[in-house]
């Protein structure tokens, strides 16, 4: 299972990376993948991830920590918008 | 843009006329207008707001704006917003167009328009999708200015403007 994980504006700066594709043995919670993500890269990805304005979505869609992902879905990751 | 099958309290979204764009193009004040205006003669009144890019920002003088969305998400962020709009007021025709990439001072960087029956439908929800906007709608500025580069944070007083509409559900 492949999930991709998508990063933006000041968020996707401090992690140096847009996206990065995440193998996933099954379907898994976002909180779930954080960890793996920051076991793969490194320990500073924990501190900017799980900051307390950072906004997630899946598929397009704003979710919490505990929502569920699975393969082919699209996580984001990005601080509060700013646009207007 | 498609539309959803959605009931309001005032017109069905249905027979709504929405128009979405993100772009890196300015926009003709004019055509938008115009477009809003014939989409029906039920029109009586047409509200607009355009923001732009300010030279000087909490007294940094601005040289280049930088604007980033998420593509597809914002365009349905948008789209969500003006249904809801429609669900609070008379909304014959919406647009919403927002620029993306590099701004410079004087330059447009948003769009919205409502028609509606009567102007105090048109003016709450123009008013409404633009604290919306703020708030909700994936975009992020960067501002480029003599000390550097600064991401911006969001303004509480954009906070309190949403919150202020959610309330008065």
């Amino acid at each position: 299972m492949t999930v991709k994980i998508v990063f933006f504006a000041s968020l996707r700066e401090k992690l140096g990376v847009d996206s990065v594709d995440l193998q996933i043995s099954a379907p898994s919670r976002v909180s779930a993948l954080i960890t793996q993500l920051v076991a793969q890269h490194s320990p500073e990805w924990h501190e900017i991830l799980t900051a307390e304005n950072i906004r997630i979505a899946v598929n397009h869609d704003m979710i919490n920590e505990d929502a569920g992902v699975t393969d082919g879905d699209e996580v984001a990751f990005f601080p509060p918008v700013t646009g207007g | 843009m498609a539309m959803k099958s959605r009931s309001s309290r005032r017109l069905p979204v249905d027979s709504m006329e929405k128009k979405i764009q993100v772009q890196e193009e300015t926009f003709d004040l004019r055509s938008e207008y115009d477009h809003l205006r014939s989409v029906s003669l039920k029109v009586g009144a047409v509200v607009t707001f355009t923001g732009t890019v300010r030279d000087l920002n909490e007294d940094e003088s601005v040289q280049v704006l930088h604007l980033e969305h998420y593509p597809g998400m914002t365009e349905r962020e948008l789209d969500k917003i003006i249904d809801e709009a429609a669900d609070r007021w008379d909304v014959i025709a919406a647009t919403v167009i927002h620029r993306v990439g590099d701004l410079y001072p004087g330059d447009e960087i948003v769009f919205v328009g409502m028609a509606s029956q009567h102007r105090g439908d048109a003016f709450a929800a123009c008013s409404f999708v633009m604290d919306y906007l703020k708030t909700r709608a994936t975009f992020w500025k960067k501002e480029k200015t003599d000390d550097g580069e600064r991401w911006l944070t969001t303004r509480e007083s954009d906070v309190a403007a949403a919150e202020a509409w959610s309330k008065s559900q």
